[in-house]
């Protein structure tokens, strides 16, 4: 038995007992969707079907229905594909990393973390794959001979090495969530009366796989969990860095640093901490988890928030520094021209929403408030879009030969496609809201005793 | 005589846990606990081995490594040499330190999996199986001790209610 001390706030409140828990997380699940979640669900079908469209319109017609020139040859899919792993990042911070620490207020936001997790990757793996055009041909990228002789795919180049790394990132994910879903589901199933809900018991029963918490059972589930997260946490930062080198390896200048891989990691903490908090603040409103994410969670991230920003913006100062100290004009220019030049706008944002903002959780009051963290975390879900745009985009426009040098604008089909995929996200998520214990409640029920609840009855 | 077998119904899991003690310090057999959620201590309690699954992880992660230097080896070496942006590929160990991200990527795909899939075959678990909890309650708030006896139930009984037990109920075998 742990021992806690006996000052420290309770990590959920309202003196939840186990069958209390068992009841509040059962309760999305067995009861009707409100108002809010028809509006949201609506509106997002809506995006995802703009995307569906423009999918259909890239594939059917090809690349050129993009805004990309020949100069400017990587433009918002690229961006948003990083921007959506960057978002993938936290949940496997949050389950694995948090888990290795024995941060226990994890309990509260991990399933729902690791969801974001799961649905942000597969926006993410959508670009690629739309990118090559002819996407029957995506078993092109595999390590197989293909049919004009036996022509490999090439273990030098990071993009295979992107391949690897998204494909067992995303595969290790779904399996770290399911071994973790199964005895929530197997709460659900037991809930389900088969005369009231026959098609829910059985579905609850077939995804449950037979779970029945032996404790021989639960001595494997913990070992088994704490393994994941042993081999999820150098997983997690090793999927980010080789994004990274997609552009570090290459010789253009503002790609070519090799501040890149932790740059690109600390971002993707940012940015996907602050996703779990927009999505969570949404969440503990529409399914009524009040009581399980407090402004105590809340707050843990916010800080995680303030250091990762703070790390972020000393990259970029980093950065620039690096580009004057080097010496070569070329460097230098294409960081002058990123903070001065025709995309000046993009980059004061991104400045503003990822290093200037995120200050502001210095003051505790801003820190501890829901409405000031759902804004700030907006925010930096825009900043952190700029980064990756600002990055591509700007390095990109002005190349060799001031003859090609270009801007970029978006086509309608572009917008389709980066909305489509938001609306794709949040189509999965409130599904997974309605039909997943959102909390991982067997996890949760381990700390009741330990989160205070003596100390409250004292009071 | 015939076996029968007694569920101990708890509410708790500190209770639950010195009850495993005293039960076994009595020398009777406990079945099975179950409970919703894990309890540290009960394996030891239980006097359960410990679990070998962080074992397992190892081996098959280092399957997938050796399968992962082995197939690079095979297609970037032997097969179809290339010069690609000069980096040498007359031996493996020289273009080594570009196959790395994918050897370690490999290794981890298949320590996860392996042992994810090993861990649902110990188990028994697999889609659409049943479940053979004895009580549906388990899974919410209720721990439960299963006990297979011959002989005197009433002295056991008693002991469980002295325990903390809050329910008992009888099956027979």
């Amino acid at each position: 038995m742990h021992k806690e001390s006996e000052i420290r706030d309770p990590l959920i409140l309202g003196n939840k007992s186990y069958h209390d828990i068992t009841k509040d997380i059962a309760f999305p699940v067995e009861g009707k969707a409100n108002k809010y979640w028809w509006i949201l669900f609506s509106l997002s079908l809506v995006l995802f079907l703009w995307g569906v469209v423009s999918m259909a319109y890239t594939i059917g017609t090809g690349i050129g229905a993009w805004g990309l020139n020949k100069t400017v040859n990587w433009a918002w899919d690229i961006t948003n594909f990083v921007w959506w792993i960057g978002i993938g990042h936290a949940g496997t911070l949050i389950s694995a990393v948090l888990l290795l620490f024995r941060q226990k207020w994890r309990m509260s936001i991990n399933r729902s973390a690791e969801a974001m997790t799961i649905f942000g990757v597969a926006q993410a793996a959508l670009f690629p794959l739309i990118h090559m055009g002819r996407p029957w041909l995506a078993y092109y990228v595999f390590p197989i001979p293909n049919q004009f002789g036996s022509l490999w795919v090439n273990f030098n180049s990071p993009l295979l090495w992107d391949v690897f790394a998204i494909s067992t990132y995303f595969s290790v994910s779904v399996v770290f969530w399911y071994i973790g879903l199964i005895p929530d589901f197997a709460m659900l199933r037991d809930r389900m009366s088969a005369k009231t809900a026959p098609l829910k018991k059985q579905l609850y029963s077939f995804l449950s796989f037979g779970w029945s918490g032996k404790a021989k059972h639960w001595q494997r589930f913990e070992e088994v969990s704490l393994v994941l997260a042993g081999l999820a946490t150098p997983l997690v930062f090793s999927v980010h860095s080789i994004v990274s080198m997609d552009f570090a390896t290459s010789i253009i200048p503002g790609w070519h640093t090799t501040i890149f891989p932790p740059y690109f990691v600390l971002g993707a903490l940012f940015s996907g901490f602050a996703m779990v908090e927009t999505l969570l603040i949404i969440m503990r409103k529409v399914v009524n988890m009040e009581a399980y994410i407090t402004i105590k969670h809340i707050e843990y991230m916010n800080i995680i928030i303030l250091l990762t920003g703070s790390l972020v913006g000393t990259a970029y100062i980093t950065e620039l520094f690096m580009s004057w100290y080097s010496g070569v004009e070329f460097e230098q220019y294409a960081f002058l021209n990123r903070a001065t030049g025709p995309y000046w706008w993009a980059y004061a944002i991104m400045m503003t929403c990822n290093v200037l903002t995120p200050q502001l959780y210095w003051f505790s009051s801003i820190r501890k408030s829901f409405i000031a963290t759902f804004i700030l975390s907006i925010f930096v879900n825009i900043g952190m879009w700029f980064e990756r745009f600002v990055i591509i985009v700007t390095s990109l426009h002005r190349d060799y030969l001031p003859s090609a040098w270009t801007m970029f604008s978006p086509t309608f089909i572009d917008i389709g496609i980066y909305l489509g995929t938001i609306g794709f996200f949040f189509v999965l998520f409130l599904l997974y809201a309605r039909t997943f214990p959102v909390i991982a409640q067997a996890e949760l029920k381990s700390i009741v005793k330990s989160s205070g609840s003596e100390y409250k009855n004292k009071k | 005589m015939s076996k029968n077998t007694l569920y101990g119904i708890f509410d708790c899991e500190l209770v639950l846990l010195a009850a495993v003690k005293e039960v076994r310090a009595n020398k009777i057999e406990i079945k099975e606990v179950y409970s919703p959620f894990p309890i540290h201590g009960l394996d030891k309690a239980l006097g359960l081995k410990e679990t070998r699954m962080a074992i397992t992880a190892f081996i098959y992660g280092c399957i997938g490594l050796s399968l992962a230097a082995l197939m690079i080896y095979n297609i970037m070496i032997i097969d179809w040499p290339q010069n690609i942006g000069g980096k040498p590929n007359f031996t493996f160990y020289h273009n080594m330190p570009a196959f790395i991200p994918i050897m370690f990527e490999c290794t981890v795909l298949f320590a996860a999996h392996l042992m994810s899939i090993t861990y649902l075959i110990r188990n028994g678990l697999y889609p659409g199986a049943a479940s053979d909890c004895p009580d549906p309650r388990t899974t919410d708030d209720k721990f439960l001790m299963e006990i297979e006896v011959e002989g005197d139930l009433a002295a056991l009984k008693a002991m469980l209610t002295k325990n903390g037990a809050t329910e008992i109920n009888e099956k027979d075998a």
